[in-house]
């Protein structure tokens, strides 16, 4: 099986997450940066898968020079290889672009799977492994909570996960799989993983060694525009009330007080 | 008047309550036609509903290749009807099937996509909170015919009734859209409650529950104030409550009138998904919590004692 996975590297979930002031795009260089938290769910899964079955993974990044050090972690996992797409030009592109150009890359590692996972928690987009299907033009089996593969037969087979349970997906392979945090529960580099990363191959590819045109990515030709942007206005400091006996009916009156009951 | 595609979001033909809200938004910006797209048959149980929420036009897709692979067909059929009817904008729910399908019709038509959107003025500059609602941004499309994913609750839906014309649509779907095959639904819990997207009212139950039988608390105080029932990824993971309940940044984002967050401590990815409540009501018996901070009304408590009484006071004022 050759597995392609691909991780972002995000502002660090408990970081206070800021627009640049300049530009209006996602402030990475005042905070610390971390491998999306979501994406070490996809990475577990294609290790397991290659556990399973054989082959290799690589991990695919499209970030600014410092996502390096996600593409580290994710070798440090174990997988075996990586690309790195960076380059100026890609500053402040859309969804619709990075899967443009996360798919160009893609496309020349000829995969059997491609796994992504569902949400980024900076974009909290949640939908590059539909767009990456699209620009594929592959099978989407995304939201996946369980995934089998078959390699003998050339299938995979997913649940995904629904609102009111899930629903049975099977396709032949190749496919873009989406993964769902419930999964697995990823592992945490070794010592020895942190050591054998350092000496494995990574691909530094710029846009036009990656076939792109600098003109369709970047924040120019982007097909959106952050026109203003604000910190949520405070939330009125609430009423704090310990317990004396009476807290429901507190809450209670509370509450009919604010016409909710 | 300039045409707006609304893509009706339902199941099994009974729409959902955020169908209402787009309609009643896509009312604002031009003329809403409604875009239903479902397995044969199905879109009788929408048509009454579309009509008295203003639709003035309705394209009506019924094929069991719309219901029967995931996403590609429905994304496909939208983009020919963007080229062809070229509206103003094309409205979607932020639901996963729906933003999947929205993001890929844009993709096609090489147009701008927004996810998230609270607010829409007429001009289409979208209000959305980003990180986790902690940023308010107003953007706007700036390429093609602007696709927006509009979060659920962010609208009051008001009826309009009329008599909306149906136009019937020929389901071509290509083969490479045809490659991800639903062979199974599987129903796995269905509790009669409101949907935990689209409620008016949340409660929510965390670790300070201590078992999942306990969560019986929480589901009696939901039923009283007629509400949702959600669950912190604490809960869900120790299998307390199911996984389609967490709210959070991995789970559902809801934004209802009233969340209520007991045992909860309010970790900044469970904030992530309830923030953006109207009124939240916080019982935890750790004054340090820091769902406190965000709590309109908290109260320092031991759940067990607070939420029966709760319960009891809602059943009385009824
Ligand atoms: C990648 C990733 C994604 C995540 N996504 C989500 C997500 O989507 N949603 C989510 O919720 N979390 C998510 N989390 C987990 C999150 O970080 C927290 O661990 C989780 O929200 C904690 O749940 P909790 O508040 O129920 O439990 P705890 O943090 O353990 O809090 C329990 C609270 O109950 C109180 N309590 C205990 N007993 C009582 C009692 N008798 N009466 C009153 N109060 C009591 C305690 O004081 C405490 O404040 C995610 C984490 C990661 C790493
Ligand atoms: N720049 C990127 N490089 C690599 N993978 C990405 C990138 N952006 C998004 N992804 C993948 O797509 C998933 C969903 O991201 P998003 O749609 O941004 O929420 C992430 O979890 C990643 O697996």
């Amino acid at each position: 099986m050759n597995i392609v996975v691909t991780v972002k590297q995000v502002p660090d979930t408990w970081a206070e997450k800021k627009l640049d002031a300049s530009d209006r795009t996602t402030d990475r260089k005042s905070v610390d940066n971390v491998m999306n938290e979501m994406d070490e769910y996809g990475v577990e899964e294609a290790l397991r898968i290659k556990e399973a079955h054989g082959g290799e993974v690589t991990v695919v990044t499209m970030g600014p020079q410092k996502a390096v050090e996600t593409i580290r972690k994710a070798l440090s996992m174990g997988a075996d290889k990586a690309v790195h797409l960076t380059d100026d030009a890609l500053h402040g592109s859309d969804a619709l672009q990075t899967s443009k150009a996360l798919a160009k890359v893609i496309a020349t590692l000829s995969p059997d799977l491609v796994i992504t996972a569902t949400e980024a928690s900076d974009a909290r987009g949640g939908v590059m492994g539909a767009l990456l299907a699209e620009r594929l033009g592959l099978p989407q089996l995304t939201l996946a909570r369980k995934v089998t593969v078959d390699p003998a037969a050339g299938t995979v087979q997913i649940e995904r996960q629904a609102d009111n349970g899930y629903a049975l997906v099977e396709a032949s392979l190749p496919a873009v799989v989406g993964v769902v945090e419930k999964i697995n529960e990823p592992r945490y580099p070794s010592f020895k993983g942190i050591m054998a990363a350092k000496k494995k191959p990574l691909t530094t590819l710029g846009v036009g060694e990656a076939g792109l045109d600098a003109s369709e990515v970047g924040l120019a030709s982007a097909g959106s525009k952050v026109d203003d942007a604000e910190p949520r206005p405070p939330r009125q400091s609430g009423t704090i009330v310990k317990d004396e006996g009476d807290g429901g009916a507190k809450i209670a009156e509370f509450l009919a007080t604010q016409k909710l009951i | 008047m300039a045409e707006v595609l609304v893509l009706v979001e339902h199941a099994d033909g009974e729409p959902k309550k955020v169908t209402a809200e787009l309609l009643t938004l896509a009312r604002t910006l031009g003329e809403p036609s409604a875009v239903f797209l479902g397995g044969p048959g199905t879109y009788a149980k929408a048509k009454e509903y579309l009509a008295q929420y203003g639709a003035a036009k309705v394209y009506v897709g019924e094929s069991d290749d719309l219901a029967d692979y995931v996403v590609a067909p429905a994304a496909e059929v939208l983009a020919k009807l963007i080229a062809s009817a070229s509206p103003v904008a094309v409205l979607t729910a932020a639901t996963p099937d729906a933003r999947e399908t929205a993001a890929r019709a844009a993709a096609k038509s090489d147009s701008g996509f927004l996810w998230d959107a609270v607010g829409l003025t007429p001009e289409l500059v979208a209000t959305q909170g980003i990180f986790g609602g902690s940023t308010i941004v107003q953007s706007h499309v700036t390429k093609g015919i602007p696709v927006i994913a509009v979060r659920p609750n962010s609208t009051a839906a008001e009826a309009a009734p009329g008599t909306p014309t149906e136009e019937q649509l020929t389901i071509e779907v290509s083969d490479v859209a045809k490659t991800a095959k639903i062979v199974d639904r599987v129903v796995e819990a269905k509790s009669g409650r409101p949907d935990l997207t689209e409620a008016q009212i949340v409660v929510s139950g965390g670790r300070g529950l201590g078992a999942g039988e306990n969560f019986a608390l929480v589901e009696k105080l939901a039923d009283s104030l007629g509400a949702a029932v959600g669950a912190s990824r604490a809960a869900t993971d120790a299998g307390w409550y199911p996984h389609q309940n967490q709210v959070g940044q991995t789970g559902k984002t809801v934004s209802p009138q009233l969340y209520v967050a007991v045992g909860i401590s309010g970790a900044i990815q469970h904030r992530a998904g309830m923030q953006t409540s109207k009124t939240i009501v916080a019982i935890n018996k750790d004054p340090e919590a820091p769902i406190f901070e965000l709590a309109d009304f908290g109260l320092v408590g031991d759940l067990f004692q607070v939420v029966p009484q709760l319960t009891d006071e809602v059943e009385k004022r009824k």
